[in-house]
């Protein structure tokens, strides 16, 4: 019998009566990380990692919340309950679930590279193992972020020395975060948009070190924003919001970036392919890391990664969820739901 | 290589023309100051002008290249292509890592080691492809596939590229863009020299050296958009313009000196051996002259005059005269071409695009008669023709007589000023004086089903962006009535239209072959075209010219969309 399955409300573990990122209300939801299309609002009861407990009340209001560390286990129902480092965002968990012997893990949204900001992701080894594929596909194939980070770095210095702003987009949370944490704060001043601020005080409370940043709207001066870092949301850009810039360079941090054509349909100047998921090599090397007999595939280039490993030799299988799908498999819409 | 790589990145990157601009100058005044970059810096000016190499290796070795060395299926690789849509970017995204990389200049790529690749066995371009790939630099890799794959548009423009090498070398616009002529021609190797007499600086006996068999860069016309009323206001009287039909033909400069002649398209290619009924022209023409003109087929079985254009066939037709190596005497006798000449830039060796159009059209007129009627004399009946000049006593008048176009097989007009120069390029339309406008017919249109879609390639890869359009078969009444595909679309939405509608394609599809779905039909847009011709190659009986979404009609149900019926009622009627 399987452990976990997908049901209409989400993935649902019966044996211990609770699900894993529902997409509807349940009574109880065992949340993998605060990304809205995974920390959904109106259940009864939650249970996260203890970084991720303050963005979940942020992103939820007054719910009711558990927080366990990684690795401490949780019986419920008889099954043992336990959160394991994902690498993806502060906070981010795989969730591994312990029932009679049988051991499944669902990965939710993770990375393997280390940022710097977040826990870095540990394989756990299971029976069944349930993996995202955001960037399914051997195109994507990440740079060191080192590397990037001295990208981003050289844009923003030759724009701060040819008087410009540099306006970058990026998601909100972790993005933003592992951004700013990485990048070389000597050049100028930082700003950021009213949506990011607070998550980077929530870093910061929970011992993240991050660079001193200002408010956009707190800015003084006609001239503030020359020379100046600006983070702000995919979806501010091109808005009126970004018109107190002046003359700006933008540029958009995403794994989608990777593709030229979607950074030409996108029209920023510049894009850097950094990602908060893991790459092709990425998924193989976790996948693989695990143990797993069985992989379920979920949101993202489903059918390619089941597909791929089918033939290497897996029982792999495709499993619905509605975790940002659309985004994933095009790249069209907006890109910052992860 | 690292340089030209450098600056396509750059190029790319930059959304801004003045940034694109400075990016370009800056790359052309440091290879100017360093002879050891002369010849790498012709190639790039090639590349970024437009200028494709031959095929270097069959696209079949390049997928070959990254299935058995990025070691993935080939479903896989064809999954991993349909999203990136460039087969360039495909490769550099799949090709393993290396560590150990090896520097080469451009010049050195292409002559000493890609062009020499056509010429050999299969076997030995795909080691030599397979142990360039190891030696690349990551950041190399997209320019490098791109030049093999002759892909490399980035965004710039050949007008954008000659002002670059103007501003670098400090000459006059125009006289770059004649040194620029022929420059990107076929089966072309530019060498450092051609790239110091680019950026020379301007010289006395140039414009002898330049002139021998060249052509003068072709004028554009600019399209003329506002409505009649407001035309005297923009335009003043209509008496002070010349006007004529607007072909619907291939642009071309006849040349003749030094007892030669060539003829040129607007891609500035030589296309002399492509239409050799034109060679009967060199001996009736004088010595010393430029026409500008179009190329049509016309069949003149009962020929009466220069201005005659009766049996003027559609664009379909000319169509299959294109690219053909070799003319038979078949296509000469169904298809014979002609030459409609309406403006003269060079007479007796005299440059005489500055003198006003209402002269050079006075000239133009008295060679082309003189020349048609010593033929005559002597049973020629030459491939050359005299646009008509259009008259008509005020602006709506003429308005009117454009509807003629359609049922001439024309686009529309072109207006030109009586005191005009011919100029270089596409004027400003603020230049009101030297301005040619096109006035085009609005394009015909029907409301069509959206039935299949694909995803896009480049600027709109990974979204279904390119659509296959049909018609019903029948009036709503008829019982059996289906949907009849005519014409494909990828242009006209906006890319927030194109997003919701690629969400849509998503969930209405009712099956995927590769990069194509078929959908429930629940989109109907409206499609324009600027032609219409029977065809027997299409399910629906007729082919379509540039069709391109005009609206997104979301107020009609599909059952609204428009019959075949109305289709074929836009023919036009048939030539008698
Ligand atoms: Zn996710
Ligand atoms: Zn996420």
């Amino acid at each position: 019998m399987d452990l976990i399955k997908a049901t209409p409300q989400g993935l649902y573990c019966s044996a211990g009566d609770f699900h894993i990122d529902p997409w509807r209300p349940v009574s109880r939801a065992v949340i993998t990380h605060g990304h809205s299309d995974h920390a959904r609002w109106g259940s009864a009861a939650y249970l996260c990692q203890r970084d991720c407990a303050p963005i979940l009340r942020k992103r939820l209001g007054d719910v009711s919340i558990q927080a366990l560390d990684y690795g401490e286990r949780l019986d419920v129902n008889g099954v043992s309950v336990s959160l394991h480092p994902a690498g993806h965002v502060l906070g981010s968990a795989q969730i591994r679930v312990e029932y009679r012997g049988e051991v499944w893990a669902a990965s939710g949204d993770y990375k393997l590279e280390r940022d710097g900001v977040s826990a870095p992701f540990e394989p756990v080894r299971c029976n069944a193992f349930i993996s995202e594929s955001t960037f399914g596909l051997p195109v994507y194939r990440w740079r060191p972020q080192a590397d990037i980070m001295e990208d981003v770095n050289q844009w923003w210095r030759r724009n701060a020395a040819e008087g410009r702003a540099s306006a970058l987009f990026a998601y909100g949370l972790g993005k933003a975060q592992r951004l700013l944490a990485n990048v070389d704060a000597s050049i100028g001043p930082i700003y950021c948009h009213g949506a990011i601020e607070p998550i980077n005080d929530i870093y910061r409370a929970q011992g993240v070190a991050l660079p001193a940043t200002r408010l956009v709207a707190e800015a003084v001066g006609k001239n503030a924003f020359a020379g100046a870092l600006v983070f702000a949301p995919p979806s501010a850009a091109a808005s009126p919001w970004m018109r107190r810039f002046g003359e700006y360079s933008d540029a958009f941090a995403s794994g989608w970036m990777q593709i030229r054509g979607n950074r030409r349909r996108r029209g920023f100047d510049q894009g850097f392919a950094i990602s908060d998921h893991a790459d092709w090599p990425g998924l193989l090397e976790a996948i693989h890391a695990t143990g797993a007999e069985r992989v379920f595939v979920t949101h993202g280039s489903v059918g390619a990664l089941t597909r791929y490993l089918s033939e290497s030799g897996l029982d792999a299988r495709e499993m619905r969820t509605e975790y940002g799908e659309e985004e994933a498999e095009s790249g069209a819409q907006e890109p910052e739901a992860p | 290589m690292k340089a030209f790589a450098a600056l396509y990145r750059e190029l790319d990157a930059a959304t801004a023309i003045k940034r694109k601009q400075k990016a370009l100058v800056e790359y052309l005044r440091a290879a100017m100051d360093d002879p050891a970059r002369h010849a790498s810096a012709a190639w790039a000016v090639y590349f970024l002008a437009g200028g494709k190499p031959r095929q270097l290796a069959p696209t079949k070795l390049l997928r070959r290249l990254a299935l058995e060395e990025a070691r993935l299926p080939e479903w896989l690789f064809e999954e991993c292509y349909s999203t990136v849509g460039d087969l360039a970017e495909t490769l550099a995204l799949l090709l393993p890592i290396v560590d150990e990389t090896e520097e080469a200049t451009l010049d050195q790529w292409m002559r000493e080691r890609l062009l020499p690749l056509r010429a050999a066995p299969e076997e030995a371009k795909y080691k030599s492809l397979c142990g360039w790939a190891h030696k690349l630099p990551q950041s190399q890799r997209l320019v490098f596939f791109k030049m093999i794959t002759g892909e490399l548009r980035v965004g710039v423009s050949r007008l954008q590229v000659a002002q670059a090498l103007a501003l670098a070398a400090g000459v006059d616009a125009k006289r770059m863009a004649q040194r620029m002529m022929g420059y990107t021609q076929a089966g072309r190797v530019p060498t450092a020299t051609d790239f110091a007499a680019l950026t020379a600086p301007a010289s006395a006996d140039e414009d002898e050296a330049l002139k021998e068999g060249q052509p003068y860069p072709f004028y554009l016309a600019h399209p003329f958009q506002q409505p009649v009323e407001k035309m005297a206001e923009a335009l003043g009287a209509v008496g002070d313009w010349i006007v004529e039909w607007k072909f619907d033909g291939i642009r071309a400069q006849y040349v003749q000196r030094g007892g030669q002649f060539q003829l040129w398209s607007r891609g500035e290619e030589l296309v002399t051996d492509s239409y050799p009924e034109l060679a009967e022209l060199q001996r009736w023409l004088p010595e010393g002259v430029a026409l500008d003109g179009e190329l049509v087929v016309l069949r003149d079985d009962d020929y009466a005059a220069p201005q005659d254009l009766s049996g003027l066939q559609p664009f379909a037709l000319l169509q299959q005269r294109l690219g053909r190596k070799v003319v038979s005497a078949k296509i000469l006798r169904d298809l014979p071409v002609v030459f409609i000449a309406y403006d003269l830039l060079e007479q007796d060796g005299r440059d005489l695009r500055e003198a006003p159009q209402e002269e050079r059209r006075g000239a133009l007129e008295a060679l082309v008669v003189d020349a048609t009627l010593r033929a005559r004399d002597f049973g020629v009946t030459l491939p050359l023709r005299l646009s008509p000049l259009l008259t008509a006593p005020d602006w709506p008048s003429l308005y009117a007589k454009r509807e003629e176009a359609r049922a001439l097989g024309v686009e529309g007009m072109i207006l030109k000023a009586r005191a005009g120069a011919y100029g270089v390029g596409r004027r400003k339309g603020s230049d009101r004086e030297n301005v040619w406008w096109k006035w085009k017919l609005d394009p015909m249109s029907v409301d069509a089903v959206l039935i299949y879609a694909q995803r896009g390639h480049g600027r709109r890869s990974g979204v279904y962006s390119d659509y296959t359009f049909a018609v019903w078969s029948d009036p709503p009444e008829a019982p059996a009535r289906a949907l009849v595909p005519f014409a494909k679309a990828y242009s006209g939405l906006t890319d927030e239209e194109m997003r919701a509608v690629d969400a849509i394609i998503r969930k209405t599809t009712v099956e995927t072959f590769g990069p194509v779905r078929s959908v429930t039909p629940t989109l109907v847009f409206e499609l324009g075209f600027e032609g219409i011709a029977e065809s027997k190659r299409h399910k629906s009986g007729v082919a379509v010219r540039f069709p391109r979404m005009l609206r997104w009609r979301i107020d009609k149900p599909v059952a609204e969309a428009d019959t075949l019926q109305a289709l074929r009622e836009l023919l036009p009627a048939p030539h008698a």
